[in-house]
């Protein structure tokens, strides 16, 4: 079990599976194909990033750098948060980029989404978490890979 | 009331207390609490008022986009100046498509296109042709002036006024774009600060020839992601001038591969663009990274690309050239290399559909050039569309794409060639 502490920027709790792309999400490239199609569960759609192509990413913790591309990417978070089809929470091993932020302040405001963000997770937690581990999240922004 | 963190001034506070409507307080507060995720100080005023929106496509499924732009509209909002917008997704005239794919284009994908252009002209579309990707260049007119705030999206335009105009403009998403054009205010962080502004990876480029635009931008998106490049050695292969219009089509590539293969939103070309001829390696941050770019390193980054056709070695059904929308100089130089490529192969027409799209302001002028006929002769078709909008489409998967553009092969299954490739097939038969 190891424990990590990051910034909370959107609050909640949850216990699930982690998805982890250790390489920047390109938002659009990821969301914008399950979003199209009305998709019940998003399947990331990036052809350049082995980590999470072709991934059940609905639901799930997604740890991540950071989101690249696109200047839609908050648009497309809003819009997978509204469909209510998107990652159940954003874990961040960096900072938060202004495309990500931009999304889940968008869901939170507009679209009351309970999803959440944490951000500063740092380089080891990154390292650490596997796609498939169990994750649990507090509200405080402590992170457990179980 | 949002318990902001960052310091407001009286009328800023007012407007997000709601004293000028809860719409507006709700959209305020979105700036705010952008804002404090950055640590952002202050808010502060737009200075050039003209805002540039990503939205432009009407796609069905983008339900809390209408839904906030009728809030706005309902509640009497209107951006301080006007605005130009991306490219629109539909061009029948111009782009090949069947009964079917225009079928589902209509009903389902971009069903809700009208809607949203009404909805747009309501909030301060500039006219009826402001669609581009490009609003930047002269013929389109909204161009900032150095050191203008600016509350833009498109990361290919953004990344352009920043790092060739000497704009300040920080990477916003969709919706906050219109938002900081409707408050007129921006949260004061990143690159709109001067520390913002400076670069952490030192690139050098010891290419033997003029490295493709599109791959050595998507070789420093991808290395660099988003933090700030400033590269060393372009000097030696494009026109300093930054009017020169060459230079201007070559900076306009290379920053949309930034942003679409990794996420920059400036850089600085040593002896180029006009931060780094003012303060050159004062702009660089003392930890920085390395970066070098030879002939080896492009071939990789090139390589690396996967063909994402049905059939890999399907001969093309579509060529789209211009994502981000050509210049004039660019449209001229394609005429004058395809005539001379179907003349040297005893041709007459290219091989396949091929598009060249550009702004509408700009193909007015290109229409008044000797060249624009010359276009036309050998088969090529001019459109203002935008190719990623068509070519994401489930439906147009279908199709062999081939294009020039790293940002349509990053966001589509088209399949990116390099200039001289594309010459080649369409001027030799396919071959």
């Amino acid at each position: 079990m190891k424990e990590f502490k990051g910034r909370v920027i959107s609050s909640g709790t949850f216990k699930g599976e982690a998805v982890v792309s250790r390489q920047g999400v390109n938002t659009l490239a990821t969301f914008q194909s399950s979003a199209l199609k009305n998709a019940k569960k998003v399947i990331a759609g990036d052809q350049n990033n082995p980590d999470i192509y072709k991934k059940n990413i609905t639901g799930k913790a997604l740890c991540l750098p950071e989101t690249i591309g696109s200047t839609t990417g908050g648009m497309v978070i809003q819009t997978i948060c509204s469909m209510k089809i998107n990652p159940s929470a954003f874990l961040f091993s960096q900072h938060i980029d202004p495309l990500a932020a931009s999304g889940i302040v968008l869901s939170r405001v507009w679209e009351e989404s309970d999803v959440i963000a944490i951000d500063q997770l740092g380089e080891e937690f990154l390292k650490a978490v596997n796609t498939g581990d169990q994750i649990e999240i507090k509200e405080d922004g402590t992170v457990i890979i179980l | 009331m949002y318990d902001y963190k960052m310091k407001l001034t009286k009328p800023q506070l007012e407007i997000l207390s709601g004293e000028e409507g809860e719409i507006k307080a709700k959209v305020m507060e979105t700036l705010v609490r952008f804002g404090d995720i950055f640590e952002a100080k202050k808010m502060v005023k737009v200075t050039h008022e003209c805002g540039h929106l990503v939205t432009s496509f009407g796609i069905g499924i983008l339900k809390p986009v209408f839904s906030t732009m009728d809030k706005l509209i309902e509640a009497g909002l209107t951006v301080k100046g006007k605005f130009t917008v991306d490219p629109r997704p539909l061009d029948y005239e111009n782009v090949p498509c069947n009964v079917l794919e225009k079928l589902v284009f209509n009903k389902f994908i971009y069903s809700k296109q009208s809607l949203y252009e009404k909805q747009l002209e309501k909030i301060g579309l500039k006219n009826s042709d402001a669609f581009t990707c490009t609003c930047y260049l002269d013929e389109v007119g909204n161009t900032p002036q150095k050191g203008d705030v600016l509350s833009w999206a498109e990361s290919s335009a953004v990344v352009f006024a920043n790092s060739v105009l000497g704009a300040r403009c920080n990477r916003n998403s969709g919706m906050l774009d219109i938002f900081g054009s409707i408050v007129g205010y921006v949260p004061y962080f990143g690159f709109l600060t001067d520390e913002g502004r400076k670069a952490t990876w030192k690139v050098t480029i010891k290419t033997t020839q003029k490295p493709e635009a599109q791959i050595l931008g998507s070789a420093i998106g991808m290395k660099v992601v988003s933090e700030v490049p400033y590269v060393y050695g372009l000097n030696s292969y494009i026109d300093p001038d930054i009017n020169n219009p060459d230079t201007i089509s070559y900076l306009k590539d290379f920053g949309a591969a930034t942003a679409s293969n990794g996420s920059v939103g400036l850089y600085h070309i040593d002896k180029i663009t006009p931060e780094a001829k003012e303060l050159e390696d004062k702009l660089l941050t003392e930890n920085m990274k390395e970066y070098v770019i030879d002939d080896a390193e492009m071939e990789r980054v090139y390589k690396s690309y996967p063909i994402m056709w049905k059939n890999k070695n399907a001969k093309p059904h579509i060529c789209f050239i211009g994502c981000p929308h050509l210049t004039l100089k660019q449209l001229e130089d394609w005429t004058v290399a395809i005539e001379k490529g179907l003349k040297a192969n005893n041709k007459n027409k290219v091989y396949c559909h091929t598009v060249m799209t550009t702004a509408p302001e700009v193909l007015e002028v290109f229409k008044k050039t000797e060249f624009y006929d010359r276009a036309l002769e050998t088969g090529i078709k001019f459109s203002s569309i935008c190719p990623l909008m068509y070519a994401e489409s489930p439906l147009s998967q279908r199709h062999a794409i081939m294009t020039n553009s790293n940002k349509l092969r990053t966001y589509s299954c088209a399949r990116y060639y390099k200039d001289q490739e594309i010459l080649d097939i369409l001027t030799g038969g396919g071959k």
